[in-house]
């Protein structure tokens, strides 16, 4: 028993360390005077409503979104067919693209940087396409195990082989039967890119600068200048995120549920 | 059956079709051409925005104004401050791993007593914060803990010596933004682990007289090992690579490796490729054979489970 509350302790301390950031930060956003007590003085819209006035900040919002969603459909449409090439015809060659994953993986940014400036810096080409391409190749990882966990799950071959037994196209097989099957956890595995990619500060800031100024950026600068609208930047941030995360669980217990039948 | 099943279409477009036999999935049937069509786009993105990037950083470590050289290696090794910027990197990069370790490992014990329901939403909360990290991670612990705080100013009013005089912008107040945005990820790591541990086990253990304590000291500690193992490396990597948050929150004036790096390429000015590309070729060393434990301990566990 006495170890039983032993572990509660640890469980309690990691959920409060990992709220109390968020909460503090959400709150201060709509703090109208907070620096004597423990709780604001008073409560105010005026910061968010500051952040959504600014031009600055709708167009960073929109170029972050741009950006990110850019590189998820790119992916969707690159990666997916590769990965359903290689996992239904060619299986054995299936672990070169878990290679390529844990490669991806394990690099982060700040090493990627040094040799995406070292390659296309002194050709001319604009580096935001250069970070585009780079973000497509990031989100190989959730990608790859949005679709795998789906195609295992239903045993991808066999549907097909069983949907061209009876009479249906390979296209047809394909956009009828494996699309529709795989589609929650790909959608799950977009979403998640999109979130990661949302928040992504390293490449865009080395590689680009502020010419390009994302919603990661312009909270950057504000972080010096105005903490409320810093917050409310923040708070922005963790809403989206909230959204899209709860989106995610919902699409990835619907999966589960439905496989389990 | 399965064969028999594919063996229609085989024939009608035979000739055209490329065949390979696999022993359990059937005979399979797409065209070299059509598989070449759909991989060729994955291929080249990969090759454009990850290989050579990865490669020409490293012939460049080798070079200096164009000819084979090891001096880049050799200045880092006889430099103490990017040497320094190293040994904080692992110190932080292992303490921060450690500490998240340790928490996590109480707290999905702990976790795995709730109700089902509970405990996804215990997962999504966690979800949600391994989100939370960068940027955003550095200005949170600003408004909590910064010069003008909200705890940094009630210690002050409550006169709490050792605490007012804690500084985030030090190494102290890094390692908390660590162990954050170590703890989600941990505790993805671990769950499935404890999850592999089957109740059955525990049952037989407990007729057979073991305490829960023996059961796991002799029995579940051990099997989890391997997988401990590989979360402490991973989150090691993790940590080893991180960036935004540091250099938000110290502006680049705290020595580790990723701020060194970041500092010699940032913007256009691109001081010392060379130097650069060879401290990243160090980092990427240092977190590929952590990468490579880590693969090599959870296959161990997975045996096991």
């Amino acid at each position: 028993m006495k170890k039983r509350s032993f572990a509660d302790l640890f469980f309690l301390l990691f959920v409060v360390y990992i709220v109390l950031p968020v909460v503090a930060t959400m709150l201060y956003a709509f703090a109208d005077k907070w620096n004597k007590t423990i709780l604001p003085e008073g409560l105010t819209l005026k910061w968010v409503m500051t952040l959504f006035q600014d031009p600055a900040f709708m167009q960073a919002f929109g170029r972050s979104v741009l950006l990110a969603s850019g590189a998820v459909i790119i992916a969707l449409l690159v990666i997916v067919p590769a990965i359903f090439v290689i996992v239904l015809y060619f299986p054995k060659y299936e672990k070169w693209i878990q290679a390529a994953v844990v490669m991806v993986y394990s690099f982060p940014g700040i090493i990627l940087a040094v040799g995406l400036i070292r390659v296309y810096s002194k050709f001319g080409i604009s580096m935001i396409l250069v970070v585009l391409g780079a973000y497509v190749i990031s989100i190989l990882p959730y990608i790859y195990q949005g679709t795998r966990n789906s195609l295992r799950n239903v045993d991808a071959r066999q549907l097909l082989d069983a949907a061209q037994l009876l009479g249906a196209s390979k296209m047809q097989a394909f956009t009828k039967i494996l699309l529709p099957t795989v589609y929650p956890g790909l959608f799950a595995g977009a979403l998640l890119s999109f979130s990661v990619l949302f928040g992504e500060f390293v490449l865009i800031n080395l590689v680009v600068g502020s010419r390009f100024e994302t919603v990661q950026i312009y909270l950057m600068k504000k972080l010096s200048t105005s903490g409320h609208i810093a917050s409310a930047v923040v708070f922005v941030y963790i809403v989206l995120m909230g959204v899209l995360t709860f989106i995610i669980a919902k699409v990835t217990k619907k999966t589960k549920g439905a496989t389990n039948v | 059956m399965q064969q028999i099943c594919a063996l229609p279409n085989e024939q009608s477009l035979a000739g055209a079709l490329y065949y390979t036999y696999e022993k359990k999935e059937g005979i399979v049937l797409i065209s070299k051409r059509q598989a070449f069509v759909w991989l060729s786009p994955f291929l080249v993105l990969m090759l454009l925005f990850f290989l050579v990037p990865l490669l020409y950083m490293l012939i460049t470590s080798f070079q200096n104004n164009g000819t084979f050289t090891l001096q880049q290696y050799q200045t880092i090794l006889s430099n103490s401050y990017i040497l320094q910027g190293f040994k904080n990197s692992i110190t932080l990069s292992v303490v921060s791993a450690f500490i998240a370790l340790i928490v996590t490992l109480f707290a999905v014990y702990a976790i795995m007593k709730f109700s089902e329901p509970m405990r996804e939403r215990i997962l999504i909360l966690t979800n949600l914060t391994s989100n939370f990290s960068g940027i955003p991670l550095a200005f949170a612990f600003i408004v909590l803990l910064g010069n003008s705080g909200l705890f940094t100013l009630l210690f002050d009013k409550w006169e709490i010596g050792i605490l007012s005089s804690f500084s985030l912008y030090s190494w102290a107040g890094l390692l908390l933004i660590y162990v954050y945005f170590q703890l989600p990820l941990a505790l993805m790591l671990l769950y499935p682990i404890y999850d592999g541990i089957q109740q059955q086990w525990k049952e037989a253990a407990a007729l057979l007289g073991a305490s829960t304590l023996r059961f796991w000291m002799k029995i579940g500690i051990p099997v989890m090992l391997p997988g401990i193992v590989g979360t402490f490396s991973v989150l090691f990597a993790n940590a080893m690579g991180a960036y935004a948050s540091a250099y938000a929150l110290t502006n680049s004036s705290y020595n580790l490796v990723a701020i060194r790096i970041g500092s010699l390429i940032k913007g256009d000015i691109f001081a010392q490729p060379e130097l650069a590309s060879a401290i990243a070729v160090l980092l990427a060393v240092t977190m590929v054979l952590a990468m490579l434990l880590s693969e090599w301990s959870i296959a161990k566990t997975r045996r096991k489970l």
